[in-house]
């Protein structure tokens, strides 16, 4: 293997930005203390009012801006490694949308009102149930196209019944709340809601991780890669529950968030030597520091008017990535 | 190593795709698979390498296919499949490198032995040029080469190639031929897929002739490749000669008078 000492560099990069992102992260907020007595009050047991807001709000918003962008930027890599499509992406399968959908039942019927862990709890029903929907639609045969479509589908039925939601709902302040919590934030997540997730994605990373030189070998077409010993029908459980796990979880307790499971493997893919092994940990990184950065910035632009992060990072995403097309489109000419 | 096949069988939606083939391949042979469009021959290398569910037995060096692990059959044959595929701008060296991945365990990281071998496979189809260009950028040809080398790193005493030559100029199609015989040469045995009569029966050292799913004929290649023959199989009429070796090319369409 060639480039390995600039492929290691740029882990080191990413992962020392990541780690500066983080503790930025931390320092940042309504409650202006200067940084090393937020730092001391976040590890010191006296420090009363600070401790608090360090440990009950920063720290759980840097611990999900972390470890959703990690997510995030893994589940796009390994998708788009696995249908070997650049344009694949965690919401491909169906399985945020879903969570949505639980998570806007919640909200409607007032399960999220009645007791705190109602709506994640609901999100993640969804995305289960999501899931199930299209393992059994993608049949035994372990091809590609049959996950795609059947993604589709569910999404489109997601989407539709979120619509239903809002057009019934009779109370326009729900209907408010559903669309806001459908923008995605990290804003006012607790304690609770890292326990709730972190398992779930932790779980979702392992899965995911392993599959990389399956994914690799995969570069070569679906039969070559048979023919070099891989489990074609393994790598798909993998990457289909992998995803279904970790994003799941990620979209129940922060809400849709898009564009950061597209655009990071593309933007780290040719420092990576485009192979999917690779680009695995870096877009793992890189999706943490992305959503940290993301998540600073809705805090620093507009502080009082909770601009939301789903749509800070589409507003971003979005030119970029049209950015991306242009170049490309600049090089095959 | 040996292949045998008794009464490999292969449905595909219903329709009998491989009837019946019996097929016993040793060391040192070239076998040149040949026969008209759909005849199975893709199925057929398919087949043995398990990518198709097949009714019948497969050995490779005398042990039951489906009893070998994955892992122990990338080991034992290598595989080139007739779509060129390739999904990522992925430097060339890397992409050969792919070719040892069905020998390493789940986390080890290619060796020294491991570069030597694609080294070696760089050489022989003449890419070492190219190691440090994205696979994706490179012309049909060259794009064929490198896959070739792919396939040639495995190093596996059994090698399977679905029409290796399409795509290449004569001159790499003569050098591919020349690199497979010197690997049945080594004690190799290769199988491979081709519609140039010509280069298999000059090549080659044993044709294997199919059609609608069965063996036709079987033998060194002038004993399978008889005028007779390619009128019923083909219909087409050739030219056979001879010229430091069997020259078939086909002239036209049979139960036509040329001009």
């Amino acid at each position: 293997m060639t480039g390995t000492a600039g492929y290691r560099l740029l882990l080191a990069g990413l992962a020392v930005v990541t780690a500066l992102l983080f503790v930025c992260s931390l320092l940042v907020g309504p409650a202006e203390v200067d940084a090393m007595t937020s730092l001391r009050a976040l590890v010191s047991d006296e420090g009363g009012l600070m401790t608090l807001v360090m440990r009950e709000i920063r720290l759980p918003r840097a611990i999900l801006g972390l470890s959703i962008g990690a997510t995030l930027g893994l589940s796009g890599a390994v998708l788009q490694g696995y249908l070997r499509n650049p344009l694949a992406e965690p919401g491909l399968l169906g399985i945020s949308p879903s969570a949505s959908l639980g998570a806007v039942i919640a909200l409607y019927t007032g399960v999220a009102a009645a007791f705190p862990l109602g709506l994640p709890l609901a999100a993640l029903a969804g995305a289960a149930l999501a899931v199930l929907v299209v393992r059994v639609m993608a049949g035994t045969d372990g091809g590609v196209l049959s996950v795609i479509l059947a993604g589709v589908a569910v999404s489109a039925f997601a989407g539709a019944m979120t619509s239903l939601a809002l057009n019934l709902s009779a109370n326009p302040y729900a209907a408010l709340e559903i669309v806001f919590w459908m923008l995605g934030s990290l804003t006012d997540r607790s304690m609770t809601h890292v326990w709730l997730a972190l398992p779930f994605m932790a779980f979702g990373w392992a899965m995911l991780a392993v599959t990389g030189k399956a994914l690799d070998a995969l570069t070569l077409g679906p039969d070559t890669a048979a023919s070099l010993g891989v489990d074609l029908k393994r790598v798909r459980f993998l990457a289909v529950f992998g995803t279904a796990a970790s994003v799941g979880a990620a979209t129940a307790v922060a809400g849709a968030i898009g564009f950061v499971g597209l655009v990071v493997p593309h933007l780290l893919r040719p420092f990576t030597g485009s192979l999917p092994s690779r680009l695995l940990p870096a877009s793992a990184l890189g999706g943490a520091a992305m959503l940290l950065a993301a998540d600073i910035l809705v805090r620093v632009v507009m502080p009082g008017r909770d601009l939301k992060l789903g749509v800070l990072t589409a507003l971003v995403g979005a030119p970029f990535f049209l950015w991306l097309v242009w170049r490309t489109r600049r090089r095959m000419v | 190593m040996r292949l045998d096949l008794k009464s490999l069988t292969v449905e595909l939606g219903g329709r009998r795709v491989l009837d019946d083939v019996t097929l016993s391949i040793g060391e040192g042979e070239f076998v040149g698979l040949v026969g008209p469009n759909g005849a199975g021959k893709s199925t057929l290398l398919k087949a043995i390498v398990g990518l198709l569910p097949a009714g019948g037995e497969i050995a490779l060096g005398g042990e039951a296919a489906r009893s070998l692990s994955a892992r122990e059959t990338g080991r034992r044959l290598s595989y080139l499949a007739q779509e060129r595929e390739i999904a990522w701008p992925v430097p060339v060296e890397d992409l050969v490198m792919l070719g040892r991945a069905a020998r390493l365990p789940s986390f080890a990281r290619p060796g020294p032995q491991d570069a030597a071998a694609v080294a070696r496979a760089m050489r022989r189809m003449e890419v070492e040029a190219l190691a440090r260009r994205p696979a994706t950028e490179l012309s049909g040809g060259e794009k064929a080469r490198v896959l070739i080398a792919r396939a040639l790193a495995q190093e596996t005493p059994l090698l399977l190639a679905d029409e290796p030559t399409a795509a290449l100029d004569p001159a790499h199609q003569i050098a591919l031929m020349r690199v497979f015989a010197d690997l049945a040469g080594e004690g190799g045995a290769v199988v491979a897929c081709l519609h140039d009569l010509g280069l298999a029966a000059r090549w080659c050292t044993r044709i294997v002739l199919l059609d609608a799913g069965r063996i036709i004929a079987d033998g060194a290649p002038l004993d399978a490749l008889t005028p007779e023959r390619l009128r019923s199989v083909y219909g087409v009429e050739a030219l056979f000669a001879d010229r430091d070796g069997p020259v078939v090319h086909p002239l036209d369409l049979a139960g036509r008078t040329p001009g």
